[in-house]
């Protein structure tokens, strides 16, 4: 059990039977008056955003979450399938579950899936991924502009801010958690 | 310790110089009294930290008014006071007081020692008299808007203050839609609260339903809390024995009651005293909006 002064933002908690996130998180407490817990929190199932002033007093199950690593086999459509590569189970999870992390799926790649329940709510890429520039303009080197980055498209779709001299084929190290550019792999 | 603190911490060491060289102006004693201390008053939120068989100090407050019982007229304390569980952008669980106590004054006159404090601060360090903070500009010159605490709730508030306060939302309320109302153009002192809240404040005459209690808001943050002091020993018990019950329906610890202060407050005389958070003065005087910045050291960071 997590009492109130446990919260803080990306705390995981069940209200209601559904997990949810705290994004934001303030403590007010008012000249001899009691501590409150002004709390933001979005529901991991269907992403609505809950405001709730929590007391000290008030108490909070932990959400029922867990992670399992999978292998991402590939997508069809709009699902995307997972296997377990200790016993070969397979998972579909839809695409609008995904949100940023089929930015950077590629085929085979090890995941940590978020289950609620047995119900699988999320992916976590690993914090840093290795994909191809697909599509690139050639850098115009008459460009006056004193712009020192330029866009380029990865091979999964994901459009990324990258140095002028990348070109297309050229292999890209990404920061799955800000979705920026690391540096180029030889 | 984090070299970007310097400036707010010079900023720091002017204003205690400043708030000194005030109060010795004003015919103020500087005062110690004991950080330790075997008992404190109870109060219902206010959860004291314990050293051995001792309280730390959560104010410096029963103290200072035996001194007042012992003799002394006026005095003030720049106190560090430990409250536990109390952490955020405006608040340290170890923080920083300014309390001063003056015989023979009232609520209202501590009001308007508290605009004379503020605006010697900025006259010794050169600063204007208008001042912005959080995105507001703010005049500090005198007098500060003053506003009943019923008054603020018909203002600001869905609810009445008395509605409020029989579905035990009055925090709520005042945190959600007074606050943010309150000191945003001016300081605003809003005052009268009402007595249930003020456990160590006079009543007033003519309204016992009504304590002799303020705070000063400034950009919609609580700078200071002051009364008029309660001095009737047997009334003062009376509610002290309120806040245990109430502290132990918690299942928190009451402790003992403090008795050497109970017994030296039917000697003392009319007086009126404010506790001035001074993280939160140094806060407003750089127009920083996290009290992490104005401390050396976070509790974090140890």
């Amino acid at each position: 059990m997590y009492t109130a002064s446990d919260l803080r933002k990306g705390l995981k908690v069940q209200i209601d039977g559904e997990p949810y996130i705290v994004t934001e998180f303030v403590f007010s407490k008012p000249g001899k008056g009691q501590a409150l817990y002004r709390t933001k929190l979005r529901n991991m199932l269907s992403g609505n955003q809950l405001e709730r002033t929590y007391r000290s007093v008030d108490k909070f199950e932990p959400a029922a979450l867990s992670e399992r690593t999978m292998q991402f086999l590939y997508s069809q459509g709009d699902e995307y399938h997972f296997m377990d590569v200790k016993n070969y189970e397979q998972i579909i999870i839809k695409e609008d579950q995904l949100s940023e992390a089929k930015s950077f799926l590629i085929d085979n790649m090890e995941v940590q899936i978020l289950l609620f329940g047995e119900r699988a709510i999320g992916v976590t890429p690993p914090n840093f991924v290795v994909l191809k520039v697909a599509k690139s303009e050639p850098w115009a080197k008459g460009d006056t502009s004193g712009s020192d980055s330029k866009p380029v498209t990865l091979e999964t779709g994901y459009v990324i801010q990258v140095p002028p001299f990348i070109e297309e084929g050229d292999r890209l190290q990404v920061d799955t958690r800000t979705g920026t550019y690391v540096t180029r792999v030889k | 310790m984090n070299i970007n603190k310097i400036p707010a911490l010079l900023r720091r060491a002017q204003l205690i110089e400043g708030i000194r060289r005030f109060f010795v102006q004003q015919g103020y004693l500087e005062v110690e009294t004991p950080i330790l201390l075997p008992t404190i008053a109870p109060e219902i939120h206010i959860e004291p930290h314990v050293s051995g068989r001792f309280f730390l100090q959560t104010s410096p407050e029963l103290c200072m008014k035996r001194m007042l019982a012992g003799g002394h007229t006026r005095i003030y304390q720049i106190a560090r006071c430990f409250r536990r569980g109390e952490r955020g952008r405006l608040h340290l669980p170890e923080f920083t007081m300014l309390e001063w106590y003056r015989v023979d004054a009232d609520y209202f006159d501590l009001m308007e020692e508290c605009e004379d404090l503020f605006l010697y601060l900025l006259g010794s360090l050169g600063l204007e008299q208008i001042i912005s903070y959080g995105g507001h500009t703010i005049t500090l010159e005198k007098s500060w808007e003053r506003i009943t605490v019923a008054e603020a709730f018909l203002r600001f508030s869905p609810i009445s203050m008395a509605d409020a306060l029989a579905a035990g939302s009055f925090d709520e309320i005042l945190v959600q839609y007074l606050e943010p109302h309150l000191g945003m153009r001016a300081p605003t002192f809003l005052y009268d609260y009402p007595a249930s809240l003020a456990s160590l404040a006079r009543t007033k005459e003519d309204d016992p339903s009504v304590a002799e209690r303020f705070e000063v808001y400034v950009a919609g943050i609580e700078m200071a809390n002051g009364f008029s002091e309660l001095t009737d020993a047997t009334e003062q018990r009376r509610r002290f024995e309120q806040e245990r019950e109430s502290i132990r329906s918690q299942g928190r610890d009451p402790g003992m009651l403090p008795e050497k202060f109970l017994h030296d407050l039917s000697g003392m005389p009319d007086a009126a005293g404010i506790a001035l958070g001074v993280d939160r003065l140094v806060m407003l005087f750089i127009g920083s909006t996290c009290i992490d910045e104005v401390v050396s050291f976070t509790p974090e960071e140890l």
